[in-house]
Order: C-alpha cells, then structure tokens, then sequence
C-alpha cells in the first residue's frame, strides 16, 4: 500500500532526525559548554523525561497528575541509596550513627546490588502508581478530583519522607555526589559526563517508548479516554485497566528521571516532592504542548534554559516569569508551543516567503477529500 | 433467532425519593423494532441508562438473553451485544473516521492485546466495508472533527453496527435532522431491523409514524399502554398525558 511505504519513510526520517540531535548532544556540546552549562542542560534532560511521562498520562489520557514528585523521588531515592552503600564492608552510611542506629534497615539490604537498584528505580515508582491508580480509577475518580487526590498523595509521601530520620535521613536526604559509581567519585567531571550521555540515551529510549505507545491502537484508545471515556465504556473496553497501566508506565518514566537529575544534582532530599516542583513538571508540558512528544521535551529545554537564565540576571523576579509564562500559554497558546506551530506556524511561514500550499487551481476543491479519492480512482 | 431478546421485571429506579422507573414491566422479541415514547420526564433515558448499565436498579432485574444484568459493569454489557447510540453523535473528534471504526472492530478489547496485537486482515475488512456502508470512503483519513453533523451521526451508526450487537438502543436519532436526513436515517434503522434487535426512543412523531410497527407509551416510569401506532394514539390516557401536558405548557 502506498500509505504505508509513506508512513516507513516518515518514521525513517523521524528517526534520522531523532539520532542525529542525539549525538549533536551527546558529543558536540560537551566539547563546546562550560561544565557548568552542561550539568544543567543534563538535568533539564533527565526532567525532559519526567515531562514525557506526564504528556503520557496528561497530554494523551487526560489526566493530571499533581502528583509526578512521588514516583520521580522514589526513583531517585532509589539510585542515592545504592550510592550511599559504596562503602567498605561493614560499615554502616555516616547518618545512621546520628540517630543511633547500628543495624542497616532491612529496605535498604537490596541496594547493595546494583541490578536490583536499577529493576527498583523503575518497578518501585510503576507499582506505587499502579495501586494509587487502581484505588482512584477504579472508583471512577476523574477530573480535578483526581489532581487533588494525586497531590494530596504527594503531600503524604512529602511528610512521611521528612519524618524518616533513622531510616532515609529526614530532611537532609541522600548525598550522592561524594559517593563512588563503579570506583568513580559520582561528583566527579567524567562521572558527570557519562551520567549526562546516559540521560540522553535514556531520554530517547523514554521517547520511542512514547512514541510506540501511542502510535498504535493503544495509544489511539488513550485519546479515546481522553475525548469521551463513558463512550470508551459502552464499545465494550475497559478504561480502568487502562488508565492504571498508563499511569503505572508514567510513574516508572518519572522514577528513571529522578534517579537521573539526583545524581546529576548531587543529592536528593523531600524537598523534590513540594507541591511546587510537581506543577511546574505539568507547567514545561503545557509550554511545549499537550500531546505532542516533542513538545515536552522542548517545552522542559525551554523553561529550564530560561529560568536558569532569569534567574542569574534578575534573581527576584524568575517566579513571575513563570507565572507569566504559564498565563500566556494558557491564553495565547492553548496547544503549547508545538501545537500551535502545527496548526498555524508552519502556514504563516509559508506566508511569510511568499508560498501557498501547492495547489493550481481552487484550492478549497481541490483540497476537498472527495475530490482527491476520486483522482486517485481515476488516475489509477 | 425465536424468544425473548429483552425482559424487563418490576424494575424501580429510586434517586433518592425520586422515582424515575416504577414498576416498569417491558418484554421484547428477539428481531423486533420496537418504538418508546412519553412526554418529557417520563423516564425514557433512564430506562436505556438501566439497561446499558449505567445506572444500578433499586429493585427489579433485566434480562438480557436470559441473563440477569445486575451488577454486570457497562463494558461487559456491551461485549454480550448491547449497543448504544446517544442523543448527540458521540465520535472521538480527535480521531479519524477509520480510527474510529478500527477501535470498536477490535475483537479482543483487553490492555494487553490492544498493546501488542495490530489489527489483523480480518478486522480491516471490517473497517473497509463498514466505510463502505455508511459512506465515508473518501473522508476514511480525516479527523471525526471536520464532518457535519448527519456524517458523525452516520459514523456512530457505523460504529455502533461494528459492535455487531443483537440489541441496538437509539435514543433520539434525528433530533436535529433535516427531513431528508432524517428519512435516510430511518431507513437506515428499517434496514439494520432485518438483523438486529433494536429499540428506538424518539418525540417526533412523523418519525414514529414512518418506522414504528409496535409502540410503548412510557409515562412517570411506567408502561402506560402498548400497542400499534393507531391503537396508541387512540388510546384515551395517551391523548390525557400529552395533551395535559400540552395545557401545562
């Protein structure tokens, strides 16, 4: 079929595009930034790939999630604790003997191993949204009752990880930058580096993941649920299985991220669960657009870069930006950057230079659908 | 294809002292098109929400191919063959038209295969005749958004007969049709009766007139009276209710 050799080379240059940026990233721009420069750009990256998540769960099945700080600091909780057991044998981490503590809590016996860290970074956030998920979806729990109820959540892991001194170190979280990954001090330039093209590597993973996930069927069934879920019910799908393991596969995404930006922070603690931070998660996808991929992952760059920016110049001021930025998008973009590049950019360009989309004669007919089968019947 | 499609046994709706189903008893044949009217609160959607589902009876039971229906969730209603139309044409605007048609011809409607599975050779065929019949060929690629509006009460049509359901509910299906639409839709309807079961809910009479073959008058939730057009119209409680309601108004 003809479509179909269409749609193989579309994907083909998707993925040319896609690879091409990747290695530009990868080892043009660490040849070209200041460390500095790049340790940012790394950890805006790694939430690049948090905000793929949230796009899964807000921009496509149409549920927002306040929630995202959870699943997104269980992931790295999870990386900062295997880096806290790089330690001789026998010893306990420094912070235990603050509390008194002199047995190493039973959690965090399968940190040692480092697959079973990188299997929890990933099961331990999906699990924990697939069971939050199932108790709120299966209730039929939707809307603005959900976003409460996800933030809500959030409020309870916040405090719960805060009051946790003898067990994660409370408020002052997990220092990772002075521990070793494989013999390497975590802190360290080409530690740094390495997690920084891993992040890449990973953020294009997360986005093919996506991006199967909602080319096919499955993914046309999210906008489904999305559009009209009693309509979904009554064709005889199920939308609660479905939104629970769309909700789950998010919440892994925002465990790989977390674990990502922590160590490239350098330390985690439950301040990456205010409510604040898992707003603005939903704040980088609405700037870039609401159920286009690309559009979370500039939409975060974009943000990121600016606030970085702002926030050196005019220090007071960066969180008016926001809001404003935020104000503007909801006003002016409705879709976000890409979404409205789809739908008018790319015509008023055309304008711009002078083009008209090529066509001879009327276009509004020869544009019509009906008109164009019947060509395709008659030159055929 | 003998017996009885739908039973319906002293079913009462209660929200919160509100009845809006008393006692309703109603039985159909298998094959049957059978046309439900009533003035305005007489517990017409209601009585479509009980049997998709939607709403849980407080007493009584439906039988659905002699299956009692309590607590059977909507989804598994319509895997056993119910099928609905609602008022308003409900497509998903953000898909196309073979989009739309594909997610409903989809036989294994579980997460996993929905993931994994493509469509197979056979549902595709499906899809293409079903394009066919309700003549959206040349609009197949175009998103349900951008159709008019007797083109997305077609698509639903098309989807809800993609369900291949043995009872179909059609709730006001020309509301807001030009007469030649309307026309087409009811010989639409007349056709898809040669193979299905179908019930229709519907105020314009004209309409009634031109498919009916056996008519429930429904009135404050219960069956006031059954019959052909006809005997229906001549039936003195039916001239009462509405024409009662007419003084109302």
């Amino acid at each position: 079929m003809k479509s179909q050799s269409i749609k193989k080379r579309q994907l083909l240059i998707e993925a040319g595009i896609v690879g091409a940026i990747a290695l530009l990233f990868a080892f043009l721009l660490p040849a070209f930034m200041s460390a500095f420069r790049l340790k940012l750009l790394g950890r805006f990256l790694s939430l690049a790939i948090v905000a793929l998540g949230i796009d899964l769960i807000w921009g496509y099945t149409g549920l927002l999630s306040l929630g995202h700080g959870i699943f997104f600091a269980l992931g790295g909780y999870a990386l900062a604790m295997h880096l806290t057991l790089q330690l001789p044998d026998g010893e306990l981490p420094e912070f235990f003997s603050l509390y008194g503590v002199s047995e190493l809590p039973w959690v965090w016996q399968p940190f040692y191993s480092f697959p079973i860290t990188i299997l929890a970074i990933i099961i331990v956030p999906s699990i924990v949204a697939g069971l939050l998920g199932y108790l709120v979806f299966r209730n039929r729990i939707k809307g603005v009752y959900f976003s409460i109820i996800t933030q809500a959540s959030l409020l309870v892991f916040y405090n719960f990880f805060n009051g946790q001194q003898k067990l994660i170190n409370g408020t002052n979280g997990l220092k990772t930058s002075t521990q070793n990954i494989f013999g390497v001090e975590a802190g360290s330039e080409p530690a740094q580096v390495a997690f920084y093209q891993v992040t890449i590597l990973l953020l294009i993973l997360t986005y093919c993941l996506c991006r199967w996930l909602t080319s096919g069927r499955f993914g046309r069934l999210l906008v489904a649920i999305r559009d009209d879920e009693v309509r979904v019910r009554f064709s005889g799908y199920n939308p609660t299985w479905f939104k629970v393991v769309v909700f789950a596969i998010s919440g892994g995404i925002a465990g790989v991220a977390g674990a990502l930006y922590t160590v490239q922070t350098g330390i985690i603690t439950p301040s990456i669960m205010e409510v604040a931070f898992s707003i603005e998660m939903v704040i980088w996808v609405a700037v870039g657009g609401r159920g286009t991929l690309i559009g979370a992952i500039i939409g975060t760059l974009l943000v990121g870069f600016a606030r970085s920016l702002l926030s050196e110049k005019f220090p007071e001021v960066w969180l008016f930006f926001q809001g404003a930025l935020f104000l503007i998008v909801v006003t002016v973009l409705p879709n976000g950057i890409v979404g409205w590049w789809r739908e008018e950019g790319v015509n008023m360009v055309r304008s711009l230079f002078g083009l008209r989309q090529e066509v001879v004669t009327y276009p509004s007919i020869d544009e019509a659908p009906e008109v164009q089968k019947e060509r395709e019947e008659i030159g055929s | 294809m003998e017996g009885k499609v739908l039973e319906i046994e002293d079913l009462t709706v209660n929200f919160d002292g509100f009845k809006a189903l008393n006692n309703l008893n109603f039985s159909m044949d298998t094959g049957e098109l059978r046309v439900i009217i009533g003035p305005n609160g007489a517990g017409k959607t209601t009585f479509l929400d009980v049997i998709t589902g939607k709403v849980q009876p407080t007493e009584g039971r439906v039988i659905f191919k002699g299956r009692n229906l309590r607590r059977t969730p909507e989804y598994q209603i319509a895997r056993m063959g119910i099928g609905r139309k609602f008022q308003t044409p409900r497509v998903y605007l953000n898909l196309t038209v073979r989009e739309n048609l594909d997610l409903i011809c989809n036989k294994k409607k579980n997460v996993f295969s929905t993931l994994f599975a493509g469509s197979v050779p056979e549902e595709k065929r499906n899809v293409l005749s079903l394009l066919e019949t309700i003549g959206l060929e040349a609009k197949a690629d175009l998103q349900a958004a951008f159709l008019a509006h007797g083109e997305k009460q077609r698509l639903e049509i098309g989807m809800l007969v993609a369900q291949s359901p043995d009872l179909l509910l059609v709730d006001e299906p020309v509301a807001g049709l030009t007469d030649e639409e309307t026309e087409n839709v009811g010989s639409l309807l007349l056709a898809l009766a040669a193979s299905h079961s179908i019930i229709v809910i519907e105020h314009d009479m004209e309409f009634v007139r031109q498919i009916a073959r056996k008519v429930t008058v429904l009135h404050q939730g219960s069956v006031l009276c059954e019959g052909n057009m006809d005997e229906v119209q001549n039936d003195p409680r039916v001239i009462e209710v509405y024409l009662g309601q007419q003084e109302e108004e």
